[in-house]
């Protein structure tokens, strides 16, 4: 693997590796067989059941991207599946444990939920097929070869035979599989690459979805706890003297001597018992920290000497010096929190000889490894139960600091399950933060306009620095080059400029960082898109032409941008008072371009009318969820540039809730036109690139609407009067 | 001991009269499908209605209800999700995580109810509830289906 082009998944793999989970580790498990025996599997991936139905498990995390139904797509396309009759399982952690991990990586995160299981997966489906279709060959006493499939009904069209995949699961799980299953040619599927509904919607209209936040079992008791809120402070002490007397309440622990939990008969109950707790903590080094003080430390580091280099080409510093022209810039995106709408939550029951978890992870093997770690027993004596989350965005891939609470809460009630609730203030607090970062920009224009050269330095925090210390590279963090790399299928600078320096200077501040849907890339692609526009402005060329002339060996991140201009009628006159911007970037194996349409009143009051967005994903498994994805996407994506922004005074977060970490909402929501554009012959993911071109293709039209360069993110605070 | 009367049954609480009727639902009456999202009335997870309008009842303390108010919550919209709303929001493919949808739909019922014909404004202003999965604009065109509205 290149050292620039860094895949996140290799990070959740060496997490889970350091914690004892490795391929080829084998342990019995004792559920795993009991439940094979109930329900016989063709193979690991595919159940079917005498009535027909066809179960397929996942053991990539579902959170609303859309991938189980992906996945789920993709085996049944191999199999030949009746479609109605799919649904699907999760295999726990352990299960994959005990069985070698065949089900793979569990970890979801960085848009590989499919895209990094397509090939396993996909042979999973066609092998299944192969022995089904061998069952009903041998039953027949005909060749295999002259067998065929459609819509879950084996036949043998010559002697007018036909037989079902329920009538000969069983046969077929006793057939040795097919060492090298050959999956389809994309271009002859018949489920994949359909624009279907998704599995499992039912009962998310009508209540009966239960999230882990709804777990409920005999006997359960509900824990609610407050960890230290200052980053780098500690807890000095608790008086829980009052706490105790209140209804309900049966027992107040120190949590990791950093926090207190309360367990109560209910939630609500131990949430009003902790609030009579009085606890003193700390600051220590933090009690200086704020977010005026961390910006001048970023600004310091924008010309610090030491920083580690990410894409570099010929000679940047003699090409500025030439330059008939030069653009300076300096942009600043903030800290900003997930607010997955369900907070975190677990619930854990731990016996001297055995440790069971129902919660919300997109990583369920890093759960169980946490909580095999928290409960002071083996990997196999241990197991995490997974559900749809209520929401993931990054979150609950970076930290399982709930799940390790709720262990170590239910060790003080040995028997009992307990389910631990983090209020929303705590789950603000505790965040795994998106960085805040500052970025220098200088170009160089010759005097025809074109761009001889880019200085970018990016100062900011790095993630990988707290969270996955294992992935850097001699010290440095080279995850933060995310859409800016020279090449590699991940994130590739899209433009050909012939002096080029991009590099980081890392200062990492006490809070915790997080992968935050989108990750290096949002801010990356403000800094690069919104700055590649002011070159254009100096260089008197239209934004479009402009991009264009710097892309002639980027046929992908230009087909996007191309698909994007056209739709919009790009040098065609907007609608009356309607201004254009534009903006294209590549991540998570992804070309994504967007055209933001915005308009601004004469009291500066902004409105984006209407965002058009492009995506090649190579391979195009729903685009009816793609579509879906692309829409969220920009209300994940503006939320940051218009409202949302994470403020530190001593150490301490100051946004606790939703009333002053404002979300954005219908009213702010611009229309989605959404342009599928897969090419063929890669994966790329679509959870998260369209995100990267929502706020500078909104900045660039604010641009065209007001002459205002807005460089500081979010731009609530800004006055856009002319 | 309070009385409440819920999805048209009336059910006996034991609890401090402060708790906020959200956690009544989840905890006392074992009602999950009414969502905890941030217990300060902002995020709307947590819809219901009373006496047929949407109130967020996580800011609703018990002691502020009475036995004659009717309160509906998701599970009662419909005995077999066949409110127009949320058939609209299956056809439309709405829900991503969902974890916010329950709230989104008791928002939208009470809207329906107040005014069979919303326009885009009336959407934009009665319709506040956070979807962090940005499915706001599939929740509009599903209003509009389910108003018999175009457009």
């Amino acid at each position: 693997m290149n050292a620039i082009d860094v895949s996140r998944r290799n990070f959740l793999v060496g997490a889970s590796a350091t914690a004892g989970l490795t391929l080829g580790f084998h342990v019995p498990f004792a559920g795993d067989a009991a439940a094979q025996a109930a329900t016989p599997e063709v193979n690991a991936w595919v159940v079917i059941k005498p009535d027909d139905t066809v179960v397929i498990r996942i053991g990539r995390q579902e959170m609303g991207q859309g991938t189980l139904t992906g996945l789920a797509q993709l085996v049944a396309d191999e199999l030949d599946a009746d479609w109605s009759k799919v649904t699907t399982e999760y295999p726990s952690p352990g299960q994959n444990l005990a069985r070698k991990r065949v089900w793979n990586d569990m970890g979801t995160a960085g848009s590989r939920g499919i895209r990094a299981s397509v090939e396993y997966m996909r042979k999973g489906g066609a092998a299944a097929r192969a022995m089904l279709v061998q069952a009903a060959a041998n039953e027949w006493k005909v060749p295999a070869a002259e067998v065929t499939v459609e819509k879950g009904v084996i036949s043998h069209k010559a002697s007018n035979r036909s037989t079902s995949f329920g009538k000969v699961a069983a046969a077929a799980a006793k057939i040795a599989p097919p060492e090298n299953p050959v999956v389809k040619d994309p271009k002859s599927w018949t489920i994949a690459g359909k624009p279907l509904k998704r599995l499992h919607q039912a009962g998310k209209v009508n209540g009966s979805q239960a999230y882990s936040m709804d777990y409920k079992a005999a006997g359960m008791l509900n824990a609610a706890i407050r960890d230290c809120p200052i980053w780098g402070g500690t807890m000095k002490s608790f008086d829980a003297t009052e706490a105790q007397k209140m209804p309900g309440v049966k027992k107040v622990v120190a949590i990791d001597k950093n926090a207190v939990a309360v367990i109560a008969d209910t939630w609500w109950r131990a949430k009003t018992a902790l609030e009579k707790v009085k606890i003193e903590y700390d600051a220590g080094n933090s009690a200086s920290v704020d977010s005026a003080s961390i910006d001048k430390w970023l600004t310091e580091a924008l010309d610090a000497p030491e920083a580690s280099v990410g894409n570099q080409a010929g000679n940047v510093d003699e090409a500025i010096k030439g330059a008939v022209k030069t653009v300076e810039a300096v942009y600043t995106f903030p800290y900003q929190h997930h607010v997955t709408l369900e907070p975190m939550n677990a619930t854990a029951l731990w016996t001297s000889d055995k440790c069971e978890v129902w919660t919300s992870t997109q990583n369920a093997e890093a759960a169980l490894a946490t909580a095999s770690n928290a409960a002071g027993l083996p990997l196999d004596k241990c197991d995490v139960h997974r559900v749809d989350l209520g929401g993931g965005f990054g979150r609950r891939a970076t930290s399982q600091d709930y799940v390790r609470q709720a262990v170590l809460i239910a060790k003080e009630m040995p028997g009992t399950p307990v389910k631990l609730i983090w209020s929303r203030e705590e789950d603000m607090l505790h965040g795994c933060y998106h960085p805040t970062s500052k970025c220098k920009l200088v170009g160089a224009l010759d005097k025809d306009g074109n761009v001889v050269g880019l200085k970018m330095r990016i100062a900011g925090q790095s993630i990988l620095a707290t969270i996955r210390p294992e992935a850097m590279n001699n010290g440095r963090d080279m995850f933060v080059f995310q859409g800016l790399n020279p090449g590699g299928a991940e994130g590739a600078f899209g433009y050909q400029i012939p002096n080029l320096r991009i590099d980081h200077a890392m200062r990492n501040p006490p809070l915790r960082p997080g992968f935050w849907r989108g990750v290096n890339n949002n801010q990356n692609a403000i800094y690069l898109e919104c700055f590649v526009d002011e070159m254009a402005s100096a260089a008197g060329v239209d934004p479009l032409e402009f991009r264009r002339r710097m892309m002639k060996n980027s046929p992908k991140h230009l087909g996007v941008l191309n698909a994007v201009a056209e739709k919009v009628g790009w040098g065609k006159p907007a609608p009356a008072g309607v201004f254009r911007g534009l903006a294209q970037h590549m991540g998570y194996g992804s070309y994504v371009a967007a055209c933001a349409e915005v308009s601004v009143s004469k009291d500066g009051n902004l409105k984006v009318h209407r965002i058009v967005a492009a995506t090649d994903c190579g391979h195009a498994v729903n685009p009816r969820q793609i579509e879906g994805q692309i829409e969220g996407s920009f209300a994940y994506g503006l939320g940051p540039l218009l409202l949302h922004e994470i403020t530190v005074k001593g150490g301490k977060v100051q946004e606790e809730n939703l009333d002053s970490y404002q979300i954005l909402r219908m009213a702010e929501m611009p229309a989605v036109e959404s342009i599928i554009t897969p090419t063929g012959g890669f994966w790329g993911g679509v959870g998260e690139p369209t995100i990267f071109v929502a706020a500078p293709a909104v900045l660039n039209a604010i641009f065209a609407a007001t002459g205002k360069r807005l460089r500081k993110v979010p731009i609530k605070q800004e006055d856009l009067r002319a | 001991m309070a009385k409440l009367n819920i999805n048209g049954r009336v059910v006996d609480v034991d609890v401090e009269p402060d708790t906020p009727l959200l956690w009544v639902i989840r905890e006392q009456v074992g009602l999950t499908g009414t969502k905890y999202g941030c217990g300060v009335a902002q995020c709307g997870a947590c819809t219901v209605h009373v006496d047929g309008a949407a109130m967020r009842s996580c800011s609703l303390p018990l002691s502020s209800i009475t036995e004659t108010q009717k309160i509906v919550t998701i599970e009662g919209l419909s005995p077999d999700s066949s409110n127009p709303l949320q058939k609209a929001w299956l056809d439309h493919d709405v829900p991503q995580c969902g974890y916010c949808q329950s709230g989104q739909i008791m928002s939208a019922a009470a809207l329906l109810k107040e005014i069979p014909k919303p326009t885009d404004a009336d959407i934009d202003r009665e319709i506040t509830n956070i979807c962090r999965c940005g499915t706001y604009n599939r929740i509009r065109a599903a209003i509009k289906q389910a108003a018999g509205v175009t457009g």
